[in-house]
Parts: C-alpha cells; structure tokens; sequence
C-alpha cells in the first residue's frame, strides 16, 4: 500500500511539475507580447540615460552632456519646427525658464536634424534662451524611443526619470512638472 | 485503485482493456475503448491504460486530463484553424497600410463588423492574447497527450507475450483457423514469415511475428518535433535571439544600424534601381506586354562599420570600417548574426539646389552669379560677386501653405521652398525680399530689382533596409526535420503483427496491423502458400 501512495504522490508531483513549466512558459510568451511595445522604451523611474550633443545657442560651450545638469531637475523636450504643437509649448517654456532656473531647473531642447538655419531662424522668431542641442544621427532620440513630436522627459535632481509626456503641453501642466523636479533646497 | 491480475498471470494497471501480455479482454473496462462482445476488438493503444482516463482526484488531475484527451486536442486544432481564418476577412493591422489608428480603421472602413474585429482583436491575431493561449493550449495538449499515451504502449507492446488469449485472437480483424495443420505447416508458416522479414519470437509452441514495430512511435516523434517547433517561436520573443527592424538610409549618409546597440554603422553609398534593355532582342517582347520597363535590380552599395570607442550617444562615434558590398532584394549583406535586406527605397529627393541671380527686368536673365545650397544643412549667408549678399530668411524643406503661411511638413527636401533676402551694395540695410520654391518666385514686394532663379539641383536616393537577426531559426529547422521524420515514420511504415496459436490439432492464424490491411494481407497470402493452411479472412469484410 506504501508503495502504490507514494507512486501516486510521485505522479502528482510530476504532472504538477509539467504544467508549472508549460504554464510558466505561456505566460512568458504573453508577457513578453504584451511589453513588446514597451520593452526598450525608457520606463518612468529608470535613470536617463547620458548623451552628447551639439549646441546651436550656448555660447562658449559645443557639446552638452546630459550628467552636465546634474542635481538639477531637467525638462528634456524633443522637437522639431514642423510639428505645430512643438511650436505651441515653446513659448510657454520660454515663459517659465528664467525663474525656474534661478530654482534649479534646466530646460534643455533637443531638435531633431533640421540643419543650423532652420534652428536658428526658429530660436531668433521666438527669443528662446533655453539650450537648445541638435540630434544630427537621431541617436538620442532612438536612446529616448521618441516617435511622436512633442515627445518630453521630466527629470528630477537625482537623474530619473520622473514623467514621460507625448503630446503637447499646456503652460499649467509644463509648470506643475517643473515644480516636481524642482530641487529640495 | 486496483490492478489487475489477468488469468495469463500478468498484473495490469488499472484502466487496462486488453491485457498487456495475452490481450484477455479485461471485464468491466470494455466500455473506455468501446468494445461490444462478439465483435472485433478496439486495438487502439493495444487495449493499454491510458493513466488520464483512470485518475481523476485533484484539481492538478484534473487539468492534466482535460490536455490529455485527443477530442480536446482536436477542438483546439479547429478552434484556431476557423480563429486563422477569420483573421484573413480583414487586412491584419501591421499590413493595413493605413495612417489611421486600428480603432479607427476598422470602424470606418467596415462598419460595425470592423469594430467588432477590433474590439475582439482579429485585427492582430497573432499579438491577440486569446489566440495566443489557444496555440499554447495545443501545446500543452500535444505534450501531454503524447506523455500519457506514450507510456502505455510502451508498456503494453514491451510487455506482450506471443501467447495470446483465444478470445482476443478470435476477435482481432484479421483470423484464420486451419484445424488440419501439421508440425510441417507450422514450420513452413515460420519459414515463410521469416522470409517476409518478419521477427518471430516463440512461446510454448505460440507464436508472435512482428515487423515494423518502430512506426508506431512516428506520431510521438512528430509531436516532440511539433514541441520543438513551439519553443522556437517562443524564443522569438527573446531580444538576443530575434531581431526584426527597419531603417532609411540616404545616399552617403551614415547611420547606425537599429537593433544592434549601436554597434554597428552603415553607409549608403549609392543606391540604384536598374531596369531590363528595351531595345535588346531578348526581352523586347515581354517588356512590351508587361508594359513600361521591368525592373531586373535594385541595389544598395553599402558600407559597414563597427563602433570603436565608447561614446556618448548623440556624439560622433569612432568607426572601424568592416565590410563594403551590394545589398540585393533576397541578397543581404550579413553582419555577426544580423542581415541587412533591400525592401524598399525612394528615388530623387532633393540634395542641393543651385540658384542663379539676375536682374529682374533682363530677358535673358544673364546670370550675375550663382550660389549653391545644401538642402540638409543650408548656411545661412551667400556671399556673391559685386557684393551682393543673400541671406536665407527661411527655409521649408517640405513646403505647404497652412492657415496662409508658409511652413513644413517634415525635414526631409521633398518640396524645399525658399525665403531669400538679398543685399545689394547700395541699398545694405533695406533687402529685398523673394520667395523661391519649385515652380513658384515670388517678389511680395514687386519692386525688386534682382530675381533669383533655380539654375539646377542634385537629387540622391534613400534605401529602405530591414535588418533581421534570427537565431531561433535553426531550432525551427531542427523542430521541422524531426517533425518531417516522424510523418515518414508513422506513415510508410506500418507495425504488422501475426499471431500463431496452436488449437487442438492444428492452429488459429490472426493478424492486426495498424493500417495498411491490404499489405498485411497479401504477406499472409505469400506465407500460407504451398502450406495446407487455408487463407485467413477479413472479418471486417465479412460483416458486410
């Protein structure tokens, strides 16, 4: 009698053994499925990832890093002038950069290839003063997974990632992120 | 919870219908393969138990049955097939071609019906979540469906004695009784069984004849091929294993490659498309009842490169050039594990458009100078003869009106559209201004006293490349050769089995096989010829 309980057990045991593996891979497939789309995109909370980029309107300076903003909050925007809501958010981060820098806050734009001229016409017409950096190799913007314009990253003093935000923005909400990353002080 | 104990003496596991050493049938389980007294028995798994049909206590049993019943299986199979074959009434939504979201696509293009194969998700039926667990259900079923069938018969054809049970042999399709044998007849049936490669084995005078045992494990052989194959695309959803990606690349730009971590570079250096000659005797023909020109060759000339350093992203990269060579359609150029394939290109966009200057009231517009523009990366002054400046106020590579003003609709030079203001030596701090895009030079002002006219331009091709790395590919393969083998195994070859009983004074013939009756049949015939035992008969044939 011993032995036929503990075949059964050993049958149990094995059947349960077989489905946890089956199951477990199923569920692989359909969590893998279903973060396809999000797999490499950079998650809110991740670090954000360091760059080097060209500059177009910070004099004495070529290139800027990322890390260079350290302990300050930044709001990373990637633009491009043909995008007409891009056009519509500039302004209001123009309005907001000079106190919000005083607070610790860098605005940092990053455009997406469209030639020094096209750039500097734009930064002329709307009297930006934020650093504007250009992604000639679309490097960066494959690093952010950008797809869409206006594509933003709110990041905190720390180097996270706060807010990922597609689409334009309004003065009040650009304004209430900004206030999130702001540096405790 | 039993076993049982057949008269032969052997132990059978509970659920067995036929014993596994003599084929009694087992009283009380006739009934889990069917059988009625007096008509032919069900061999199907040799009358073995099939554990799955026997145990059914926990919750754990009770799944594992559930996958292991072949109806199950079959519904599974159907399920999916109908499931596949709605998926084809309306364009999949990677292949729709349309700029308009899936939940807006389907709805406005086919109604209520579109909706509904949206909402359902027949619009990615491959990615939809459901039909996903309907291929892994298979899956499942395969593997435990096999394991629970597989077991037994191997059991019950390992175990099997050449001593059968009278019964069993009186009810097998194939039965023959020859009551006048004799000892010479008998050795001669051994002789002529052996001569048909047959393998006999012998028991108190009990005979057992068997060939082609071994396709009897071609359906399992397929199915671990199947599982083979299900854990291949599996592992597609592993980034290191499968890479699937797609990029453009402009003539002598360099960019680098998606999917490879920024390893990797490419080059475009030329692209071209090259089509049939039509004045050459050979294709004259043809061409004309295609019609217009057919393409023979569409070609990328590339070069790759490696990354060297360790660079920021965005920063310009150290690369180690590695390869140069043709990208052709169905020819990649290969990297490590990636290949780089032609799937599709854009001829002519505008690279540099160069512009003329003369005064506006000349009829032959005797140029006074001329000036060049990089349309990816214009400057923004143009320093002419006799000291006349231009200054590029604006610039729209893509242009179009909008609302009344001008703007772009991309970055790319499609329809690149100009706001010249140019400074004359007299007039430095009043500029005049003028529009230039393709077939359009304005003067807002009209009163301008210089024009500038397009002279000429260079355009360049982009090529559209898809760089593929597939590393699940030999497992598929793997899982398809072993799936292929087992088809052979199962289907050209059958597992014949005769039977020798001796009866009183002579002997009961009987055979099975698990198909092919007309093959096993005609092995008798050659066996009982020159003996004096009469052809067996077909009992199945007799019923009718």
């Amino acid at each position: 009698m011993a032995n036929k309980t503990n075949k059964k057990k050993k049958r149990l045991i094995f059947r349960s053994v077989m489905l946890t593996i089956m199951l477990a891979a199923v569920a692989f497939a359909l969590y893998s499925n279903f973060t396809k789309d999000k797999k490499d995109i950079l998650q809110v909370g991740e670090e954000a990832p360091n760059f080097k980029l060209e500059t177009i309107n910070v004099e004495g300076k070529e290139t800027l890093t990322l890390d260079y903003f350290e302990g300050k909050g930044v709001m990373l925007n990637f633009w491009a002038d043909y995008c007409p809501p891009c056009k519509e958010e500039m302004p209001y981060m123009q309005q907001l950069y000079p106190e919000y820098k005083k607070k610790g806050v860098e605005i940092l734009a990053v455009n997406l290839d469209q030639g020094e001229l096209v750039v500097e016409n734009f930064i002329e017409t709307h009297d930006l003063t934020f650093p504007i950096v250009q992604d000639k190799s679309g490097q960066v913007m494959e690093l952010y997974d950008v797809g869409s314009l206006p594509a933003t990253y709110f990041i905190g003093p720390e180097g996270e990632i706060e807010h990922k935000v597609i689409g334009a923005l309004t003065l009040d909400k650009i304004e209430g992120y900004l206030q999130e990353i702001k540096p405790e002080s | 919870m039993n076993k049982i104990t057949c008269e032969c003496g052997h132990v059978n596991p509970e659920g067995t219908v036929l014993c596994e050493a003599c084929g009694k049938p087992i009283e009380g389980n006739q009934h889990i393969n069917g059988n009625q007294p007096n008509k032919l028995l069900n061999m199907r798994y040799d009358g073995s138990a099939r554990r799955s049909q026997t145990y059914n206590k926990t919750f754990v049993d009770k799944i594992w049955n559930f996958f292991s019943s072949v109806k199950v299986g079959v519904w599974l199979i159907a399920l999916t097939l109908i499931a596949s074959a709605i998926g084809t009434i309306f364009p999949q939504e990677a292949n729709n071609q349309s700029p308009l979201p899936a939940n807006q696509y389907y709805e406005q293009n086919y109604g209520i019906a579109g909706k509904i194969y949206y909402q359902l998700g027949f619009h990615d039926l491959y990615g939809s979540w459901w039909y996903m667990i309907l291929v892994a259900s298979i899956g499942i079923s395969l593997v435990i469906a096999s394991l629970d069938r597989f077991v037994p018969l191997y059991r019950a054809l390992k175990k099997q004695k050449p001593k059968r049970h009278e019964t069993f042999l009186k009810r097998q399709r194939i039965f023959g009784q020859a009551e006048q044998a004799t000892e010479e007849d008998k050795k001669a049936l051994v002789q002529g069984l052996k001569k048909q490669r047959y393998k006999v084995y012998e028991q108190d005078g009990h005979i057992l004849a068997e060939k082609g045992r071994f396709a009897r494990w071609g359906p399992y052989v397929n199915h671990i091929g199947l599982i083979i194959f299900l854990i291949g695309t599996l592992l597609r959803f592993v980034p290191a294993m499968y890479i699937d990606e797609s990029m453009w690349v402009r003539e002598g730009e360099t960019k680098q490659i998606p999917g490879t971590d920024r390893q990797y570079y490419i080059k475009n250096e030329d692209f071209f498309v090259e089509t049939y000659d039509k004045d050459d005797p050979r294709y004259q023909e043809a061409i004309k009842e295609q019609g217009g020109s057919v393409v023979k060759n569409y070609q990328t000339n590339a070069v790759l490169y490696e990354r060297t350093d360790e660079a920021l992203p965005g920063s310009e990269p150290e690369l180690k050039k590695i390869k140069e060579g043709a990208i052709q359609v169905n020819r990649p150029i290969k990297v490590d594990r990636f290949a780089l394939y032609q799937t599709t290109y854009q001829l002519d966009e505008f690279k540099t458009m160069t512009f003329k200057l003369h005064e506006k009231e000349d009829s032959e517009e005797k140029e006074l100078d001329t000036f060049t523009v990089d349309l990816v990366d214009p400057k923004s002054e143009y320093n002419l003869d006799n000291g006349i400046r231009v200054k590029v106020d604006s610039y729209f590579p893509e242009f179009e009106m909008q609302n009344g003003e001008p703007t772009s609709v991309s970055k790319y030079p499609k329809n690149p559209a100009f706001v010249f203001n140019i400074f004359t030596p007299e007039n430095p701090d009043k500029p005049e201004v003028s529009f230039v895009g393709i077939g359009a030079n304005l003067d807002p002002s009209g009163e301008n006293q210089y024009k500038v006219g397009l002279k000429d331009f260079e355009t360049r091709d982009v090529t559209g490349l898809t760089i593929t790395k597939d590393l699940t590919l030999p497992i598929l393969g793997l899982g398809g050769l072993i799936f292929m083998i087992g088809v052979i195994q199962g289907m050209y070859w059958n597992h014949r089995r005769i039977w020798i009983h001796p009866h009183d004074e002579g002997v009961w013939i009987a055979g099975h096989t698990n198909k092919n009756w007309f093959g096993i049949k005609r092995d008798l015939e050659k066996i009982v010829d020159g003996t004096n035992v009469p052809m067996v008969t077909d009992q199945n044939e007799l019923k009718e």
